[in-house]
């Protein structure tokens, strides 16, 4: 296991040392042969595709289903570590919640000019939610925060998912596999549950029903069989126990929403959607869209029903947006940011887009509204002919870029043809809004199986982790 | 419970239990063509496969002759038929994948396994070999999933309408493989009883797993009329109509709840006319007739559901 000096790695120190917390698991590692690990990990696989735990993969042409890789080693935080974590993410995302109240009524942030006017341009701002009030003031009921670790005690949020946040079936089946291929770790280490997210989401759901209903009616609205996150859908609304409906199974009628059923419609109080905006409702927004139901928004905006995540929550967590992330911390909350941000470039000025194209080489480019990992330029690693391509890119439309540093992003132990080796990690942990803002301790480690590669996205060969949070009573 | 979940889950039993059939169908068919038998050619022995599945005009328009190799693969595995076992499987997969939450794990499981496991028969030629190895293995993978379903389900509408669709494919397929054999095994003007090869008459009844059952009721040789009783009227034959409209009638009403449906009614009229018929009043009609009729009700029921649970209109 030779340590690659510069990235912080999460099981050995500097020195060559053991870190504490993973000394036990070292010494299992020590003990297990690696024909055992092999076996193990073949058994994940057979056993993940019994279940069925696969996603599509945008344009490969097959459509085929395919694992996303599970690797058997798992990222231990200790717990002072996640208490970190934990109040870091709460504080933002109850900013950002405050934000998206904010910036649908009184704009008071921007009347302050702490954040541009211009964010009200932003396609992902929804001028229809401008008044709206919605239960609780909560728009995000469901953040994934990315998290990525540079050092010892450093943590840098490399973003906010406030629209449809996915990963969450993988941080409870990871550990359901986990559980069941190594028990003897689990004895050793006194690993922080995280089955109960379901409950903890369901109660949070049903909080923020419209006032007055008693036993609210929770459905979560999915795109469909061939979404690539439609397995995650499906085993969310099993573990909550609700209707996992389509839009083709919901219809609007005098300002309510119901579900068709075998014994005729149903009222529906709260709809967890894992559709866009843009889908969500054909009379709305896009009209060629089959998935959404005709009628929603107008029904939602006169409360007569509640959608989680709000509509419009996309302007929050837009790479735009991004960089005013600690500002509204300090300007709702009056706190200072736990968590700190990654320094960004914002290429729509004039000054960080003349420094960003004379440093190509140095900085990671992204589009603003891009996700998975898609259209985006790691300099360090690119050739002068791809710099060059994305130098004109970039040329047509600065608006529509960012820039940053790349990331030393921490690695972790990881299996790699029946050897170990080190890989670089992230961590997008779930915060939960309804009632109270919490985060069950976990989340889902993303892990870029290449070697030296540092983008953990699934669709560019990423692979995930279970992550064991300690218990503060731990001792290995 | 939504109406498309339980349109997905009545036909993904109803797919489960037409490739167990059509395995039935093509194991029986393919064990009485290994006795030698002179007098009926290669095409008069396998259009009957083709009847029992309903599929003989679209073969005619996809394949065309009637060869032994041609309706084998036909019936196993070929994509442009939707009642082959490969369409059936993977109509099965398809409809539980879409309503996967709405099953225990266990079922899931069964049905996706079948689908991996479908991978190792992949262009396999079962005209050469392995027919009757892909038939037990269809078979067995269709217990396995009714078991994994009554041992695993809550005893809710989802229940309800896989049990649902079990029952009203299998009715549909033991009257089908009823009418078509009995024609093709009595030429007309045979007197019943008369000279039918114990050999054939004993393949039909394997095919619906009763012959054992015949045996034990009977103690007797095999006789014709007596196979179209106990496929018919037997309520204790499991793949009899008047089995399959015990559980049908019994479902229907659970599912109903009081409320008044033409589905349920049709179901209760047939019913009775399994319960008090006689085997006797049938031939009297004429079994074809009495089984056209029959198919033509249990279709019938098959639309009513559809229109009145599975999409049902406001």
């Amino acid at each position: 296991m030779a340590k690659t000096n510069t990235f912080f790695d999460e099981m050995i120190s500097g020195k060559d040392e053991i870190r504490s917390i993973y000394s036990a698991y070292s010494q299992w590692l020590k003990d297990t042969s690696s024909m055992q690990l092999k076996s193990k990990n073949q058994e994940a696989e057979l056993l993940f595709r019994r279940v069925g735990i696969t996603f599509n993969v945008y344009g490969e042409t097959d459509g085929a289903e395919r694992l996303i890789p599970f690797d058997i080693i798992p990222r231990l935080l200790s717990s002072k570590e996640w208490d970190f974590i934990y109040k870091g993410t709460v504080q933002r995302v109850k900013a950002l919640n405050m934000f998206l109240h904010d910036i649908y009524h009184d704009q008071l942030i921007i009347k302050e000019g702490l954040v541009p006017q211009s964010l009200l341009q932003n396609s992902q701002y929804r001028p229809e939610m401008f008044g709206v009030d919605v239960p609780n003031q909560i728009y995000a009921h469901i953040a994934g925060v990315d998290i990525v670790r540079t050092d010892e005690s450093q943590f840098y949020v490399l973003e906010d998912n406030l629209r449809t946040p996915s990963g969450v079936s993988y941080m409870l089946e990871n550990r359901k596999m986990m559980m069941r291929l190594f028990p003897e770790l689990f004895r050793r280490y006194s690993v922080a549950p995280v089955e109960h997210y379901p409950q903890v989401l369901l109660n949070n759901l049903r909080a923020v029903a419209q006032n007055g209903i008693e036993e609210p009616t929770v459905v979560l609205l999915t795109p469909g069989a061939y979404n690539s996150a439609y397995f995650e859908h499906a085993f969310i609304a099993q573990q909550m126990g609700v209707e996992l409906v389509e839009g083709k199974d919901l219809f609007v009628n005098k300002n309510a929403v119901y579900m068709k059923t075998i014994e005729g419609p149903r009222r529906v109080d709260v709809i967890y959607r894992r559709i866009d905006d843009d889908f969500i409702d054909p009379l709305a927004f896009n009209e060629g869209s089959m998935l959404g139901v005709p009628g929603l928004l107008s029904v939602y905006r006169e409360g007569g029903v509640t959608l989680a995540n709000a509509i419009g929550t996309g302007v929050a967590d837009d790479k735009a947006t991004y960089m005013y992330v600690p500002k509204m911390i300090e300007f709702y909350l009056n706190e200072k940011p736990i968590l700190e941000n990654v320094p960004t470039y914002d290429l729509s000025k004039e000054d960080d887009l003349k420094y960003t194209l004379s440093h190509l080489n140095e900085l990671v480019v992204k589009e603003v509204q891009g996700s998975g990992g898609y259209g985006m330029l790691v300099g360090p690693t690119s050739t002068k002919k791809e710099i060059e391509t994305f130098r004109e890119v970039i040329l047509k439309n600065p608006d529509n870029y960012i820039a940053q540093p790349p990331l030393s992003l921490s690695q972790c132990p990881t299996l790699i043809d029946e050897s170990i080796d080190s890989r670089h990690v992230d961590l997008r942990p779930f915060v939960l809004s309804g009632k109270e803002t919490s985060v069950v301790p976990g989340g889902l480690c993303r892990v870029a199986l290449k070697k030296g590669s540092l983008v953990v996205n699934s669709s560019q060969g990423g692979g995930t982790k279970d992550t064991w949070i300690l218990e503060k009573n731990h001792h290995a | 419970m939504l109406s498309r979940t339980a349109d997905h889950l009545y036909w993904m039993a109803r797919y489960i239990e037409r490739a167990e059939n059509m395995a039935r169908a093509l194991d029986v068919t393919y064990n009485m063509s290994l006795v030698p038998n002179e007098d009926i050619t290669e095409a008069m022995f396998w259009s009957p496969a083709l009847e029992i599945s309903g599929t003989t005009e679209i073969y005619e328009r996809d394949i065309g002759e009637v060869t032994a190799a041609n309706v084998i693969n036909y019936l196993a595995m070929d994509q442009r038929n939707p009642s082959s076992i490969y369409s059936a499987l993977k109509s099965a997969r398809e409809n539980a994948h879409a309503v996967r939450v709405t099953m225990t794990t266990e079922t899931w499981e069964s049905i996706n396994s079948i689908w991996l496991e479908f991978n190792q028969f992949h262009k396999q030629d079962f005209s050469k070999k392995g027919l009757r190895e892909f038939c037990d293995w269809v078979k067995t993978r269709s217990h396995l999933f009714r078991g994994v379903c009554f041992g695993t389900m809550l005893r809710d509408d989802a229940f309800n309408f896989v049990r649902l669709g079990t029952f009203i494919e299998r009715a549909d397929n033991t009257a089908r493989l009823l009418d078509v054999k009995y024609h093709l095994l009595l030429p007309s003007g045979q007197e019943v009883g008369g000279a039918v090869d114990y050999y054939e008459w004993s393949s039909v009844l394997r095919s619906v797993s009763a012959l054992q059952a015949y045996q034990k009721i009977f103690n007797d040789t095999i006789e014709p009329w007596r196979v179209a009783e106990l496929l018919t009227l037997r309520c204790d034959m499991p793949r009899s109509l008047h089995a399959c409209f015990d559980e049908i009638i019994l479902i229907l009403e659970a599912l109903s709840k009081s409320k008044n449906n033409e589905a349920f009614r049709l179901a209760g009229e047939i019913h009775a006319r399994l319960h008090y018929g006689k085997i006797k009043d049938i031939f009297q009609y004429g079994l074809h007739e009495f089984l056209s009729d029959f198919i033509k009700s249990n279709d019938l029921i098959g639309q009513e559901i559809h229109k009145h649970f599975l999409s049902a209109t406001y």
